[in-house]
């Protein structure tokens, strides 16, 4: 029978956990808490003596300078509510894990199957609440019921039933493996029925795509020889669901648009990815000619450039929207672990030294009524915020580079995007450590964690929208310590030549990795019986499919198994032959000696035909704001400091460790007290060399309002900028694009399919046109297309998202300059000129207004600047440089100056115009978003040198630094537009977010 | 000259292990071996042969039975494959020996709860303080003025006058003592080697941000009365060149980070004492 112990703090130690509750309740529920404590229960299911479990308490369990234990007998005193919050049967429970671990250290025997500890928490509420209070708070605040239990008692009733009786939440099920088979031979109704009932995301068109291949004869003949009938079974259906999903098949990029212009000019694109994305790599690598440094680009889980002639970076950025708008907790923290298997699982595998992290939310703080299934944005921002600072600080990789974006529409699905870059040797046992390659006959092998039913469907239910009956299967909790531990071991079994094959298991589980793994060398045959589970109960096709996280699949050679297995052993990691590779054209999938799959590779992979897809651009016209004409702009200046895309996300950054591994040099924050906003991060990964990388991001979802190409040009531009300003060098730098659109399919729920289409591919121009006039190839990326919300009445779509991310390198990282201002007396220079370009800015959306004229972005100009001003950086001539994007001019102004400590005098008639003179006034000048800009300091003994570097380009000296706390902003007129102390200015940049 | 040899454990969520074996180095040990503690178990890897242990930072076993929890009872509990030994058996050993311990946050968490700290009357096996979870109630990375005790018998910070300026992160680092009367022994003994303080390095400060975590009596770091065993929260591995530091691009810094300071020290240690 199951024991509980419980572990609370003494009376006197202060309960951190329950007074961050107290304040969630009173913050949120705007109920009054009198006071809040918690303690931990380990429900202990296990055949443990008396001895053992008292053991297991005082030691493993409690700490004896601030807690105390009991076993079966409760601690709670002195509260009026009870409630009690575990995870649900089958819901990774990481603390339960390591309590089964010690238990098992303690006692020298492992657990029997079927035995196991559970964790809870008890919160004891205390405070005049009614139990409809109680029941809000449970499930508003303390649970998740998607993934966790509760159950509520107040005192009277915790004194009669002597607490708690101890649950084991135990996955109650039979073994039973049961395969079914589905007859097609059905009406076409029927078959989306079919469909839409297993969430497979298949449409009809693909349905009978497959109906034709089980009518097929000799697919019928061959399917016979293998013991399997004429109709597919589950297993099939499920494994061709995965491979031909949106998530992993990317349909609507390799789809043929029908596209028209505004002025009805027709175009036939075949595969925006072919068109756009593979040719902007294809021909920048060309016109880079020997100065290319590509190593690895599209074919693998990142990309891979060239870092030095020893060794060579690895990056990825994905997204992991669908599940953390249902657990905002268990979807980040996956999304991060996720992505970290990524680089990990490229070439023959990388060692991963930093992460970036872009989320995009609504407002934390709204306040108007949300549809039933859509949880309020500040729980997905707490939630997303901690999965991903348990995931990236646990893993013990730095968090360098991220934002946060706010919008309402993000109500509908929040974005989280989560990066991950490595480092490997170019070579590794000889052999170039990119490429990787399988033999038939190499064995299949998994490692890391157990199969169990949790994402089940992840990569079908992200193919559609979000909607009530999103399932709860489709989330995950990840678990970065398993995933620690198989690392440890992998990177060393990488040293030792172990395996000749890695990659990861993500969407669509076994299915798809192995799935892709087969198509390396035309085959494979595996036996699902022999998958270890997490307990039993799981149907063949719920085994492949799975997407239980920390896992990766390997080819071993048959020679280096009892190697690679032993070494497995010997680091507690479990690691498991399921089959072996083949070369006979076939995925087949067995259960012990049963056919259960048997799928043709090349109907699996290439028997889909392209979606067609209409896209007409017309463009939106909103009205023109006129641009208020007023003395002073202090108090405009003040707000926009405070707006939430631009106010400091310091409560945020600083819960991320950025600077574990050792190799930190520009950090999130730069300054005289550590607080202003960094442009880029720049990392040592070699902690004996001064070669650095930088990484930077662009993104500005608001211009999409008006123009999707400018969106994605100025992302890119911001990307740039941002790395160029810490001092990035433009001989070696590289993009990945992560698109998240909104639903771009014309349908009856998306009758402005079209435009959102036609949207996507002025995306993709500008991709191809900026990439190529900026020489960045692209390596690698993500498409995350649904990204709606629909319950039937009301629809919710985010505004089309790219995120363009960037990584390079800076020779030396010495060399590398921050945004703060460095001393009175130096120079302030704008480079880049200033236009009538207020359109989907801050400002006008300060004022309720998007306007028309988006910032166009003129690569020709800023690409020469940006290599000026990187010789600048080389010679050591910048003292400071800040980008100028959100909020413009007056923005970065004040950030330079109130992270620097100084003051800065600015004459904004010395600013450089292009453009209508008709549009130039101090508004413009002070808030215009005009890309390709920096604000440089120089100190005065460099002014000649600077001057010099920089002759050619657009910039001009437009003030200086000064000694007083004070920005001073001098208009056309002559007379003052903005005044203010900097200590205010940054009050107000500081107080939005401060409390989050 | 015989050589000198640190040694750095890993695994189970350690993520310092890098960092910590090029402090090492630059230190001056002729070897800095990071070992995994698979290979510790095994018999592959002894700490007999080594004179200097890291224990650095990191989230073992995901921190997830309070800090170092888990490991502080696997190091306890677990034997060494083919000696009959438990691996306590050859920490005590190592300790026995006169050799050094250093403990970064995770490292000192560990130290703290296997007992190894503050090591009173040569128990190093009696848990009498703890670190626990930051007022602030959230994992902080922040940099910390740490006023040094010029009084303190640690061997790793000899020769620190006013205090030293290291990254710290955590989330559980409130240093609490189980009874007023080891606090006051601590004291007394000078064996709060660092506290957190103000720039000046002139008063310890309770004082967030300044003191992160609420510690008691701003305790960051914390050694043995041999001063051989020392453990603290900030991460001076983490600082041993001046373009770590958060204002290199503004302040004229030395070459050298102030945490190097504590490696070079355990290195001339070992130079003198053990070789």
């Amino acid at each position: 029978m199951a024991h509980r112990i419980e572990v609370a703090l003494k009376g006197s130690v202060r309960d951190a956990r329950g007074e961050r509750i107290k304040r969630e309740i009173e913050h949120f529920l705007h109920l009054a808490a009198d006071e809040v404590r918690t303690i931990d229960v380990y429900t202990v299911d296990a055949a443990l003596t008396p001895e053992e479990l008292q053991q297991a308490a005082a030691g493993p369990f409690s700490d004896p300078v601030i807690q105390e234990w009991s076993i079966d007998r409760p601690l709670a005193a002195g509260f009026d509510f009870a409630v009690e919050v575990g995870f649900r049967p089958g819901v990774t429970d990481n603390v339960g894990r390591t309590a089964r671990e010690a238990v098992e250290y303690l006692t020298g025997r492992p657990f029997a199957a079927g035995e196991g500890v559970y964790y809870s928490v008890q919160y004891l509420l205390k405070g005049a609440f009614e139990v409809a209070d109680v029941e809000q708070i449970a499930t508003g605040l303390l649970c998740n019921t998607l993934i966790q239990r509760y159950s509520v008692l107040s005192a009277a009733d915790f004194m009669a039933k002597r607490g708690f009786a101890p649950t084991a939440p135990k996955v109650q099920a039979e073994a039973k493996a049961e395969v079914r088979e589905i007859d097609l031979n059905v009406s076409d109704d029927e078959l989306l029925h079919i469909s839409k009932e297993g969430v497979l995301a298949l449409t009809l068109e693909e349905m009978r795509i497959i109906q034709a291949h089980y009518r097929d004869t000799q697919v019928v003949a061959e399917r016979a020889t293998v013991g399997l009938g004429a109709n597919p079974t589950d297993v099939e259906l499920e494994c061709l669901a995965q491979t031909w999903s949106e998530h992993c098949k990317h349909k609507i990029f390799s789809g043929t648009v029908q596209y028209e212009d505004e002025e009805g000019n027709k175009q036939e694109i075949k595969s925006l990815f072919k068109s756009f994305i593979q040719r902007t790599t294809r021909d920048v690598r060309a016109k880079l000619g020997d100065k290319d440094f590509c190593l690895s680009v599209f074919k693998d889980n990142a990309g891979v450039i060239k870092f030095n002639d020893q060794q060579s970076l690895v990056f990825k950025v994905e997204t992991h929207n669908s599940p953390s708008a249902l657990d905002p907790y268990g979807g980040a923290l996956t999304g991060i672990v996720g992505v970290n298997r990524d680089p990990f699982g490229t070439g023959q595998g990388a060692k991963l030294i930093f992460n970036t992290d872009v989320f995009c939310f609504a407002d934390p703080f709204y306040a108007k009524p949300l549809p039933a299934r859509l949880l309020h944005p500040r729980r997905i921002y707490e939630g997303v915020v901690e999965g991903v600072e348990h995931g990236g600080n646990k893993s013990g990789i730095p968090t360098v580079n991220g934002s946060l974006v706010f919008d309402e529409r993000f109500a509908g699905k929040p974005l989280v995007f989560c990066g991950t870059a490595g480092i490997m040797p170019r070579e590794i046992n000889g052999q170039p450590s990119h490429e990787k390659s399988i033999k038939p006959g190499d064995l299949i092998v998994m490692t890391g964690g157990r199969i169990g039913k949790d994402g089940i469907h992840g990569a079908t239910f992200s193919s559609e929208e979000l909607n009530e009956n999103s399932p709860v299967t489709a989330v995950q909790i990840g678990d970065p310590i398993t995933q620690k531990r198989m690392f440890d071991f992998l990177i060393r079994a990488r040293d030792k030549a172990l395996y000749r094959f890695i990659t990861d298991n993500g969407a669509g589980g076994l299915s798809s990795s192995v799935g892709e793994m087969a198509g390396e060398c035309g085959g494979c045959r595996m036996d699902l019986a022999k998958a270890p589970l997490k307990y039993p109960g799981l149907n063949p096709w719920e085994i492949i499919i799975s997407e239980a996280q920390e896992r990766m699949s390997l080819a071993v050679p048959p020679e280096r198994i009892d190697e690679f297995l032993t070494m497995a052993t010997r680091f507690g990691v479990e690691a498991t032959v399921l089959g072996e590779f083949t070369d006979n054209g076939v995925f087949h999938i067995l259960y012990d000696d049963r056919t259960v799959a048997w799928l043709p590779m090349a109907f699996m992979h290439e028997g889909l035909p392209p979606l067609q897809l209409p896209a007409k651009w017309e463009p939106p016209r909103h009205a023109e704001p006129a641009v208020e004409i007023k003395g002073d702009y202090s108090g405009d200046l003040a707000a926009l400091l405070g707006a939430l895309n631009i106010c400091s996300k310091e409560s945020v950054v600083r819960r991320y460790d950025h600077e574990v591994q050792g190799g930190s040099v520009v950090k999130p924050f730069s300054g005289v007290a550590n607080d202003g906003p960094s442009d880029a991060a720049v990392v040592r990964p070699i902690l004996e060399s001064f070669e650095g990388v930088v990484t930077a991001h662009g993104i500005c979802p608001r211009y999409s309002d008006i123009d999707t190409y400018h969106m994605t040009a100025n992302a890119i531009d911001e990307a740039l900028r941002n790395y160029v300003a810490v001092g990035g060098s433009l001989d070696l730098v590289a993009g990945l694009d992560n698109f998240c659109w909104c639903d771009p399919v014309l349908s009856e729920k998306t009758p402005d399919g079209p435009y959102k289409m036609a949207q996507l591919v002025r995306s993709n121009q500008a991709l191809y046109d900026i990439c190529m006039a900026y020489n960045l190839p692209l390596i690698s990326g993500k498409d995350s297309m649904k990204n709606d919300f629909y319950d039937g009445s009301t629809k919710i779509s985010i505004p089309p998202t790219l995120l363009f991310s960037v990584i390079g390198k800076i020779e030396d990282a010495r060399t590398a300059v921050t945004m703060d201002v460095k001393r009175p007396g130096d120079i302030v220079y704008l480079l880049g000129k200033t236009g009538d370009e207020l359109g989907g800015s801050e400002y006008f959306a300060l004022k309720g207004a998007i306007g028309n004229k988006v910032p166009l972005v003129d690569t020709g100009r800023a690409y020469r600047r940006y290599q000026a001003y990187h010789q600048a950086v080389t010679r050591r001539l910048v003292a400071s440089c800040h980008d100028l994007s959100d909020g413009g001019l007056a923005v970065a102004a004040a950030e330079s100056a109130f992270a620097g400590g100084y003051g800065m005098s600015l004459e904004l008639s010395r600013v450089l115009w292009k453009g209508d003179m008709a549009g130039k006034s101090d508004a413009t000048l002070l808030f215009s978003e005009s890309a390709s800009r920096h604000l440089v300091t120089v100190h005065p003994e460099r002014r000649e040198e600077f001057e010099n570097v920089m002759s050619g380009n657009c910039f001009a000296s437009i003030g200086v630094v000064t000694p007083e706390p004070v920005l001073a902003i001098v208009g056309l007129n002559g007379a003052a537009v903005v005044r203010a102390g900097l200590a205010e200015l940054k009050e107000a940049w500081q107080k939005t977010l401060r409390e989050l | 000259m015989k050589k000198i040899r640190a040694i750095v454990i890993t695994g189970n969520g350690t993520n310092c292990e890098t960092e910590a074996a090029h402090a090492c180095r630059l230190g001056g040990f002729d070897e800095a071996v990071i070992a995994h503690i698979a290979e510790i178990l095994s018999g592959e890897v002894r700490l007999d042969d080594f004179h200097f242990l890291n224990l650095t930072g990191g989230f073992l076993d995901g921190d997830d039975l309070g800090s170092a929890k888990a490991q502080a009872n696997r190091l306890k509990h677990a034997g060494v494959t083919g000696t009959g030994e438990k691996l306590v058996e050859q920490f005590t050993r190592f300790i026995g020996a006169g050799k050094l311990i250093l403990g970064v946050c995770n490292g000192f968490q560990l130290m703290v709860k296997m007992g190894m700290l503050p090591g009173f009357d040569g128990d190093f096996l009696t848990q009498r303080t703890t670190l626990t979870f930051n007022d602030c109630g959230r994992f902080q990375d922040r940099w910390v003025y740490l006023k040094a005790d010029a009084a303190s018998p640690s061997v790793f910070t000899a020769g620190i006058e006013q205090g030293i300026y290291l990254p710290m992160r955590h989330g559980e680092g409130k240093f609490l003592c189980d009874s007023p009367a080891t606090l006051e022994r601590i004291e007394r003994e000078h064996l709060a080697v660092l506290k957190y303080s103000g720039p000046d390095y002139e008063a310890a400060t309770m004082e967030f941000p300044l003191n992160p975590n609420g510690a008691q009596n701003a305790i960051a770091g914390l050694c043995d009365p041999t001063g051989r065993l020392m453990g603290l929260m900030p991460h001076p591995e983490a600082f041993v060149h001046y373009t770590q530091h958060p204002r290199w691009t503004r302040e004229e810094l030395p070459e050298e980070g102030d945490g190097l300071k504590l490696y070079r020290n355990a290195a001339e240690y070992v130079r003198k004492n053990l070789v």
